[in-house]
């Protein structure tokens, strides 16, 4: 219970920051001031987006599909909020330490795809339905290349538990229960005979345990942008052709709440692959010698320490990515459907089988 | 056989990424070079046509280039130096200006230039809503009271508040000095009929 309500708040928090970031980046970007009104350099403009979206009529088209339209934004937003349950924060603090944790995450993230095809078809608006079935069926496409990476990081991590995949990427691996006598090498190859076990820090993380998953996690990166509907793959919500895409005729509250499950949805994607590629809530810095960096900044588990510098590298590493996130839709243009079609059927999809394939033979050979 | 469009790109993979690459590098300067901004300086400054790096915007409300003293902006009228001469509001091409004048029955001093004023200016409004800042009444006003000022950041709630009173008589003066050129205008048409008058009673006295 605990784990939900810091869940949810620190997922709004982070969620409004997110979308001032947004547009503080874009007017950065493009040489404006952004936001200035607001409170001191315009940080209060997310909660008074928010504040103002809650006052407003909740409008329903008479010719809309009633229930379908007034429970797709509750289906989007409780798909997105479920994922976060199996995110591991620190060490010792996870919502729902589920043993079947990434397995869920991709089965619950894709229930997202029905509450955009709700809204679209509800909303009984020709550019709602172009947008919503653009948007299922780009969704849809990335989820193939996006869960070939996460599956060449389970055959690596021979586990489905995010806590357990956490914890192989830096130096506690051994204090989890089962991991006791595993040993990680430098690179994952055994012939270098390097052990960086009680190293740590970088050389633990996944992309560097094994380094094809550099490519899986690029590949990753780019389908998640895909699947949150983000530029360059933004042509379910095209503002120039689309109006907004499939959440044209929401407003008030409805409309918020679409627009927190999109930046949610940000945020847990990025979480994801800090999770599955990026150390988790591990130290980047490793153990050189006596100069002992990465047990100096993991702190005890279980302890104060360990939850502080937990929280702190994880979120720090996603606000990178969502930093990334933003950057690349200001710097992009949109994709053509042939072109979006193209990237993850004929490039993504033959990488990431090839990708697996060698995930596996890794795992058989050289770990 | 098929046939490919020729190219003057080049599409292999490495071009591809080090052009996305270069995109990225570019926004990522431009982020990094927000916290220098346009300053508000004057046209005379070095830096005014050219601004290298940073953020572009200015706060407007709170701040805004300066503008020279010769702006050509909100129209002022110098009621102690005008002399109602009504060229002003002939010339204007959209009738902004509406004049009435009244003839003075008294000396009523000279402008600043040294003109003689023989009119009061019962109205002499301007309506700013209309004017289309062309400049012409500035030229043909012969004593220079008429200028475009610098300011041009006077909206208004109410457009009648655009509409610029310029005359130094309120409306109870106006009329009194109506009233007091017609009493003199009546009086001289009297003292010139007195004048007929005896003349012609002169002129029968004559014969």
């Amino acid at each position: 219970m605990l784990a939900l309500i810091l869940c949810i708040v620190f997922l709004l928090l982070l969620v409004i920051v997110t979308a001032y970031a947004e547009r503080k980046v874009a007017a950065f970007i493009q040489d404006r001031v952004g936001p200035t009104e607001t409170g001191p350099h315009g940080i209060l403009q997310s909660v008074m987006d928010v504040v103002k979206l809650l006052q407003k009529e909740d409008i329903i088209p008479s010719a809309a599909d009633k229930r379908l339209f007034a429970l797709a934004p509750i289906v989007m937003f409780a798909a997105v909020l479920a994922g976060f349950a199996v995110i591991p924060i620190t060490p010792s603090a996870i919502a729902s330490g589920a043993y079947l944790g990434v397995f869920y995450l991709l089965a619950i993230i894709s229930l997202d795809v029905i509450g955009l095809l709700m809204a679209g078809w509800g909303s009984n608006n020709k550019y709602a339905v172009l947008g919503a079935m653009r948007s299922v069926g780009q969704i849809v496409s990335y989820e193939i290349p996006a869960g070939l990476a996460v599956l060449s990081v389970v055959m690596i991590c021979q586990s489905l538990d995010l806590q357990e995949i956490s914890f192989q990427q830096g130096i506690l691996m051994n204090q989890f229960a089962g991991l006791e006598q595993e040993v990680n090498y430098l690179f994952g190859l055994k012939a270098l005979n390097l052990d960086v076990t009680n190293v740590g820090g970088i050389t633990t993380w996944n992309i560097v345990r094994m380094p094809f998953l550099f490519i899986a996690f690029i590949i990753y990166f780019i389908s998640s942008l895909a699947e949150c509907n983000r530029a360059p793959f933004d042509i379910p919500e095209a503002e120039s052709e689309l109006v907004a895409g499939f959440h044209v005729e929401y407003s008030g509250f409805r409309f918020a709440a679409l627009f927190l499950a999109e930046y949610s949805m940000m945020v847990l994607v990025s979480l994801v692959a800090v999770v599955l590629f990026l150390g988790s809530w591990n130290t980047p810095l490793p153990n050189i010698g006596s100069v002992q960096l990465a047990s100096w900044t993991t702190g005890t588990p279980g302890a104060l320490t360990g939850h502080l510098w937990g929280a702190f590298w994880l979120l720090s590493k996603t606000v990178l990515l969502l930093y990334t996130q933003i950057w690349i839709r200001w710097t992009y243009p949109r994709l053509r459907v042939d072109q979006l079609m193209h990237l993850c059927w004929k490039v993504f999809t033959p990488i990431m089988l090839a990708l697996v394939l060698l995930a596996g033979l890794w795992r058989l050979w050289m770990i | 056989m098929k046939e490919y469009i020729s190219n003057k790109y080049n599409n292999s993979f490495f071009s591809v990424v080090g052009a996305l690459l270069k995109g990225m590098q570019l926004t990522l300067q431009h982020f990094f070079r927000a916290n220098k901004r346009r300053e508000p300086t004057f046209v005379s400054d070095p830096n005014y046509f050219k601004q290298p790096e940073g953020l572009v915007t200015l706060t407007y409300p709170y701040e805004s280039l300066p503008v020279p003293e010769v702006g050509r902006y909100r129209l002022h009228n110098e009621i102690d130096d005008c002399i109602v001469c009504d060229l002003c509001a002939k010339i204007c091409p959209v009738n902004c200006i509406e004049i009435e004048s009244i003839k003075a029955t008294e000396d009523i001093g000279i402008t600043s230039d040294g003109t003689k004023k023989r009119l009061h200016a019962a109205v002499f409004n301007i309506d700013l809503a209309k004017c289309c800042y062309c400049g012409l009444c500035t030229t043909v006003c012969p004593t220079d009271c008429l200028t475009m000022t610098k300011v041009y950041d006077f909206p208004e709630v109410d457009i009648k508040n655009m509409i610029y009173h310029y005359t130094d008589l309120s409306p109870e003066q106006a009329q009194e000095k109506r009233q007091k050129y017609e009493q003199q205008q009546a009086e001289i048409a009297e003292a010139k009929a007195a004048a007929l008058r005896a003349k012609q009673e002169a002129a029968k006295g004559n014969i």
